[in-house]
């Protein structure tokens, strides 16, 4: 177990090394960083000077090994548009698109997992079949799109909830919550359908693809044979060894959430990190495009330790031979 | 014989619908199974030996149907019922053993866990009873160490002690058949002799009958008290096993036998039955083994033949046996 | 000798189980039926629409924002209404349709031709090539495609000359949808590869020392068209959303060719005002064409899988 982890720490640990170094190419090579900070009318001898209070003229390697001690410290530089340290716009920003992104990850889990399983186990109902139709349709909806449509129906025609921003927020000092005002949690719903329809979708199909080969399998067949309950041949047996995959997916969609909230930030003109990302790139703010990235990077990573840990709560597998397992996670 | 059958399949029918119109599987097979008998059932891949077994544990997979004939378990039909009570006699009345070992067991659930499962499903008792009962049962299929074993996974098994858990299991609730779908096949050979003594002296213990599905002679010249031979979906042969193998009547189960090495024979040439098994989809019409038949004569190409008895209690379809004298 | 040849291939072709699923699938054939009038219209479209938007002369800014022609105040010359400029919505669609199939086209076979080489390579090679293209391909996985798409696009903005951004836009969404693609064709290929690679025919065309990308071209290759037409349809419907939410974002196709995704977007504007079918006719068809790739992706990947059947 322990080695296990170990190893994908390590694992991890070269996913962010080579994320950052990405990072770091970018604020390097794109644009002279010089130009930025100083006028037009700056002097040679003024950049020059600049130049090697920065570092700028020390070996690649030597400011790669700064850039990464610097962002150890939590320091990425000071956002070209805004004007602030980028840790500070993105520390802002980072509740809103949380808060979005994990109530949209609950309800696509909360309705697709159901959904996938009644469509896996009533293969032939026409429900069934209905679900399945409505997720064509899902995958085949742009979220932004999505979003409009809401917006057309719940904000303009019906007006019953707002179209754009996050409503009152509560500070909390270090963090602020849409979640304890009404406004708040209203503005949130609109949002957080638009998000999680697609990954609803995903989620669902998923589940009815891995239920119904799970239910193909030999152990269903014996325990069918055994005289068990449908109940605890489909809950029970198939359902349990359908999750190995779906906790997989599901990892890797919160971290597809947080980008995809991208889209749905600007639809609904929620104050973000999505946003603020998106005029990053407008606007080549090279700061905060690089330092999202690395952001984002560390979610995954992070998310991904947490699901090969769920694996081991899942799978006595990986629980029993140790040095099997780590072997092929 | 004369008592009351334990399990009488009459004039089963099995049919694919697909594509490229139906298939018959299984077509017009009836048997008896007497209580405590072992009756085997022995065939090529394909012979429909399995799928007979599927429809009498009422699994049989989709499209999959049974399109004729009945299936009775102490007198009573079994084909027809609904999914709910069909349930409560699988386990109970008739368990099941498939294949492979490797695969028959969730690899989630410990063997205790899927035992316990199993025994409070068919019967009224506490978590605890059931738990003792498993021990004793693990204890009873010869595994070690049965307290430290229960709790412990799949994988933790070697495959023959897993095909014993699956004994184990499908005997959990003392079911008086046992339908055993080539128990042996995915295992080592040193291996099938003790899971095949193993299930002959349980069910001689417990008074179960067995249908066991092989495609291995020896197996059942070993433990079978009679035998059916299947070709292409129908029995071509069936009788007391000492009876088939001394003196095979149906041309098939004559090549079968010519193709096993036997003892004290070594001088003996192997035969080999010519050609291979036809498709479903193109079973010939009349006797479906005409094509590789060495007695072939103009009837057996355009008439099926119906079982004939060609001895006491030993009756096979053939037309050579078709003036009734049988007795060659 | 050829042409002899092409009737039996139809009959093959007719008889066969792909064609026989096909025929059984009522919403397939529909969807086929779909995506061909779309491809059709959308390569004529310059031809046949009845206003050709991009000529800015034939413009009238006195028509604009008139609503669809069963609504009041409607003309019978603009049958799905006009724009904020008096663009024709029915044509500007047509012409919408033809850049965002362009773009969805290109970056598949770009994809397609990247991701089928490095795991041809990776299968066939294997060694620290292998390992190498694999880590690769696991990193960028776990990365969505529209962040990689939008960080390639931000990035081209910082290194392309601002006066030349609008004529190479259309490129850079092509390669930035395309980049992000290659890793689901890299891990099939490469798995088909390693299956093929021991198999006896490639070994004795080793032998015979035919070169490796003549056994990978001829002989492997064929074996997995099969997962790779799969991957490819259902990868076509994922481009085009992928281009239109990139144009959405205003960060894809430049605003002079505009494609489904930037007719969205310019509409957005106009959505509180009342002018809906700015926005919902781009959309409309924008689900419906992907809805109906994405069906022929789906049944084609259940034909072609025997499994399922």
């Amino acid at each position: 177990m322990i080695a296990f982890v170990i190893r994908r720490l390590l694992q991890s640990l070269i996913v962010m090394l080579t994320v950052g170094f990405v990072a770091f190419s970018m604020f390097n090579f794109l644009g002279d960083p010089i130009n930025n900070m100083v006028g037009q009318d700056a002097t040679e001898a003024e950049r020059e000077h600049l130049r090697h209070v920065l570092g700028l003229d020390q070996p690649f390697y030597i400011q790669f090994l700064v850039y990464l001690g610097n962002a150890l410290q939590g320091q990425f530089g000071m956002s070209y548009r805004l004007g602030m340290p980028v840790v500070r716009a993105l520390a802002e920003r980072l509740p809103a698109t949380l808060e979005l992104v994990f109530c949209a990850a609950g309800l696509a889990l909360l309705v697709g997992v159901p959904l996938g399983v009644y469509t896996g186990l009533h293969r032939d109902r026409w429900l069934s079949k209905v679900f399945l139709t409505l997720s064509l349709i899902g995958i085949s909806l742009p979220t932004f799109l999505i979003g409009i449509l809401l917006i057309l129906v719940f904000a303009v025609y019906l007006g019953w909830l707002p179209s754009f921003g996050r409503g009152d927020v509560v500070d909390l000092g270090w963090w602020t919550t849409g979640f304890l005002t009404v406004s708040g949690i209203k503005a949130l719903i609109l949002p957080a359908i638009t998000l999680a329809l697609f990954q609803l979708t995903l989620v669902m199909r998923l589940v009815r693809a891995e239920m119904m080969e799970v239910l193909r399998t030999d152990y269903i067949k014996f325990a069918r044979a055994r005289g068990l309950t449908n109940r605890a041949v489909h809950f029970g047996h198939a359902l349990r060894n359908t999750l190995v995959p779906v906790i997989t997916i599901t990892g890797l969609q919160i971290g597809s959430l947080i980008a995809f909230a991208i889209v749905t930030e600007t639809v609904f003109q929620w104050p973000g990190m999505g946003l603020l990302f998106l005029q990053a790139v407008q606007f080549v703010d090279v700061p905060v495009m690089s330092s999202y990235l690395v952001l984002i990077a560390f979610f995954f990573v992070a998310i991904n330790l947490v699901v090969d840990l769920l694996y081991y709560f899942v799978d006595p597998r990986l629980r029993a031979d140790r040095a099997v397992a780590s072997g092929h996670g | 014989m004369q008592n009351e059958p334990l399990l009488r399949v009459d004039g089963l029918r099995v049919e694919f619908p697909g594509r490229r119109g139906t298939l018959v599987a299984v077509d017009d097979v009836s048997f008896d199974i007497a209580p405590g008998e072992v009756l085997g059932v022995v065939g090529e891949s394909g012979a429909g030996k399995s799928m007979t077994g599927s429809a009498i544990i009422g699994l049989l997979e989709p499209p999959g149907r049974i399109a004729g004939g009945s299936i009775s378990l102490d007198g009573r039909r079994i084909d027809n019922l609904p999914y709910e009570e069909m349930r409560r006699i699988r386990g109970k009345h008739i368990g099941a053993i498939f294949q492979d070992p490797l695969t028959s067991l969730n690899p989630l659930y410990s063997v205790g866990r899927q035992l316990v499962e199993t025994i409070t499903t068919h019967s009224d008792i506490s978590e605890k009873a059931a738990r003792d009962r498993a021990l004793a049962l693990l204890q009873e299929v010869g595994i070690p160490a049965p307290e430290r074993r229960i709790d412990q996974y799949p994988h933790q098994f070697s495959g023959g002690m897993r095909q014993r858990v699956v004994i184990a299991l499908a005997l959990c609730a003392n079911p008086r058949l046992i339908v055993a779908d080539e128990p042996t096949t995915a295992l080592d050979v040193s291996i099938q002799a003790q899971i095949i003594a193993l299930l002959k002296r349980l069910c001689r213990e417990h008074g179960t009958a067995v249908m066991l599905v092989t495609h291995d002679m020896g197996v059942i010249a070993e433990t079978a008290d009679r035998v059916a031979v299947m070709y292409a979906g129908r029995i071509a042969e069936i009788g007391p096993v000492r009876d088939v193998i001394k003196n095979p009547r149906h041309p098939y189960t004559v090549g079968l036998m010519g193709s096993i090495p036997r003892m004290g024979h070594d001088a003996e040439r192997l035969t080999q039955i010519d050609g291979s098994m036809p498709r479903l989809t193109e079973i010939p019409a009349g006797c479906a083994f005409n094509p590789r038949c060495p007695y072939v004569f103009d009837r057996c190409r355009v008439e099926r033949p119906d079982r004939m008895a060609v001895a006491p209690f030993h009756e096979a379809a053939c037309w050579k046996y078709a003036d009734g004298v049988g007795h060659a | 000798m050829a042409v002899a040849s092409v009737p039996g291939a139809v009959r093959r072709f007719v008889d066969s189980d792909v064609f026989y699923s096909f025929r059984r699938s009522k919403v397939t054939m529909a969807a086929a039926a779909v995506t061909f009038v779309i491809v059709i219209c959308s390569v004529l479209a310059p031809w046949i629409v009845p206003h050709n938007t991009y000529d800015v002369r034939s413009l009238n800014l006195l028509d604009a924002f008139t609503p669809p022609v069963w609504i009041e105040g409607g003309k019978p010359q603009y049958l799905l209404g006009t724009d904020d400029q008096g663009r024709d919505v029915f044509s500007t669609i047509m012409l919408g349709a033809r850049v965002s199939l362009l773009v969805g086209f290109c970056a598949t076979l770009f994809a397609m031709t990247i991701g089928v080489f490095l795991g041809l390579v990776s299968g066939y090679i294997g060694g620290t090539t292998d390992a190498v293209i694999m880590r690769v391909a696991d990193v960028k996985l776990s990365f969505p495609a529209i962040l990689i798409a939008l960080l390639i696009d931000g990035v081209a903005r910082g290194i392309i000359p601002r006066d030349m951004h609008d004529d190479l836009a259309l490129y850079v969404v092509i390669f930035s949808i395309g980049i992000s693609n290659w890793v689901a064709y890299a891990r099939t290929v490469r798995g088909s590869t390693l299956v093929e690679k021991n198999k006896e025919y490639v070994q004795a065309a080793r032998i015979i020392g035919l070169h490796p990308l003549t056994i990978m071209i001829r002989h492997v290759l064929p074996n997995v068209m099969g997962p790779v037409l799969v991957i490819g349809t259902l990868g076509l419907a994922g481009a085009i959303l992928a281009e239109a939410t990139l144009s959405f974002l205003g960060v894809g196709v430049p605003g002079t060719q505009p494609s489904l995704g930037t007719l969205i977007r310019v509409g957005n504007n106009f959505l509180f005002s009342g002018e809906w079918w700015m926005t919902i006719f781009p959309g409309v068809m924008l689900v419906i064409l992907v809805l109906a790739v994405n069906l022929l992706g789906d049944w084609l990947r259940d034909a072609l899988n025997p499994k399922l059947r």
